[in-house]
């Protein structure tokens, strides 16, 4: 093992590369079950709402199953399990087209969405219901009300939490490496391999995640900030 | 299908209690609970320390926790691992056993985790206690000590346990420097059963339903207990301010 050195790795176009292609995979899985959660949880979100008591049930177990089943135990389930469940011109599609990576998609999207829809939930439930009432008594109907006074405040709310759990999607989307999906973990754990470089590999690739979730601690902070009416207003 | 599942159990029941104890190293459920409650066991007075070092007013103590607490919630558990799988060995000299790599790692992911919860404890009671002790004498310290801590610590065991089961959780990645839990354990049935792997890994996230689930069902009814006994003590921000704290510990 020589000194320490950063130019071995990031001089090397082949590693420079391979971290390049890691990082796009990761963001294609972190934008991808972002996506798939969101809409998920909306839906969630509707059924929760609904006066049918059999959908509010199901939702809730659910959010049960994806709340307290480790995240990684629900991908290994997916892609080690429900995988060879299906039926072999599916599988045959899907293992031509990056079935790793679907399935991270697929599995971390399903278990975001119980996190992202449980924020709305709470985030919503903290308006007080005075604020329909009130927004009934002056003539609002109550799609309208919903719309313009219910969800801003109820959203705003949520926002929190919701970008907490963003950020720990983006962090959990490492876990797509024991599933064998190419993202930047598994481009660290290759260059390693490769290079013998531990040291410098391990440091580029912790600040890279460091710098990644910063930047979407800091976008989301910023989200917050535009949400205030009252900080908007001082700024 | 539900058939196969119960001769799965039948047939692997012992290994995923207690992997290949006693003709090899201790693994399989045991040892997950095993790990995790040292993890959080250890964790606990580390993460006191964090929080009395960032609410400190000494920025030479301030600064770098603040930093270790950002970078730890910055970067993901499975890299902290692949440092300390690296690290530990190459500072301690020794072949350690993955199973100490693991527990280092999640003392330092959990103890920094907890760090803020213990300080949105602390925060979330009020500089009027505080300034009430020290009106009555106390140091900074026994003011701490005796006044703060115990109000704050007492105020979070909900947090606590969500904390634990966060931990129960974690304790999976260990899968990926083949520390021996229960994730291990099932994956080595896998391996000798090769074709029912579905039927493996369901009977695998049931049991870690049942186990946190049950743990967040202890973590909620105490939290409405401790709720009610705080009601008339504790002014009426403070349920909101543990909502918050819950917030920051509850991680997928």
């Amino acid at each position: 093992m020589n000194g320490f050195d950063l130019s071995a790795i990031l001089r090397n176009q082949e590693y420079v590369a391979m971290l390049v292609h890691g990082i796009e995979m990761t963001f294609i899985i972190y934008i991808g079950s972002w996506l798939l959660a969101m809409t998920l949880a909306l839906i969630l979100l509707c059924i929760r709402f609904s006066p049918s008591r059999f959908g509010d049930r199901a939702v809730a177990a659910y959010v049960s199953y994806h709340r307290n089943v480790p995240t990684l135990v629900q991908l290994m389930l997916w892609y080690f399990g429900i995988f060879t469940l299906l039926p072999s011109g599916l599988a045959d599609w899907l293992t031509a087209h990056n079935a790793e990576t679907i399935f991270a998609v697929i599995g971390l999207g399903l278990c975001q969405a119980a996190y992202f829809s449980e924020d709305l939930r709470s985030g919503l439930r903290s308006v007080s219901p005075g604020q329909m009432e009130a927004a009934k008594a002056l003539g609002h109907s109550y799609l309208s009300a919903m719309r313009f006074i219910i969800l801003p405040q109820g959203v705003r709310n949520a926002l929190p939490p919701l970008i907490n759990h963003s950020v720990s999607l983006f962090k959990n989307s490492s876990l797509a490496i024991v599933i064998g999906a190419p993202e930047l973990t598994h481009a660290v754990k290759e260059i390693e391999n490769l290079s013998f470089r531990t040291f410098e590999i391990y440091l580029i690739g912790t600040v890279l995640y460091l710098v990644f979730s910063l930047l979407i601690m800091g976008a989301g902070a910023y989200f917050a900030m535009r949400a205030d009416p009252e900080r908007r207003a001082r700024a | 299908m539900i058939g196969d599942i119960i001769n799965i159990i039948k047939d692997y029941w012992l290994l995923l209690l207690i992997g290949q104890y006693p003709n090899g190293p201790l693994g399989g459920l045991a040892n997950t609970l095993i790990l995790s409650a040292l993890s959080i066991a250890l964790a606990f007075p580390v993460s006191i320390l964090l929080a009395l070092a960032r609410l400190s007013k000494w920025g030479l103590l301030r600064w770098p926790v603040t930093a270790l607490v950002y970078i730890t919630r910055g970067v993901p558990l499975l890299m902290l691992i692949l440092w300390s799988y690296f690290l530990v060995p190459l500072l301690t000299g020794a072949d350690v056993p993955s199973f100490y790599t693991m527990l280092t790692t999640l003392v330092i992911y959990q103890g920094a985790f907890l760090s803020e919860v213990v300080r949105a404890g602390i925060v979330a009671l009020g500089p009027g206690q505080m300034d009430a002790a020290r009106a009555l004498g106390h140091s900074y310290m026994g003011a701490m000590r005796f006044i703060i801590l115990p109000q704050a610590l007492y105020n979070m065991i909900p947090s606590m346990i969500s904390t634990f089961v966060a931990t129960i959780k974690d304790t999976t990645l260990g899968y990926v420097i083949n520390v021996p839990d229960l994730t291990f354990a099932a994956s080595q049935v896998n391996n000798q059963l090769l074709t029912q792997p579905f039927q493996v890994f369901l009977i695998l996230a049931a049991v870690y339903y049942a186990i946190c689930w049950s743990l967040t069902h202890v973590a909620n009814v105490i939290e409405r207990r401790i709720a009610r006994k705080r009601a008339g003590v504790v002014s009426r921000q403070s349920p909101a301010s543990l909502a918050q704290v819950k917030v920051i510990t509850e991680q997928p």
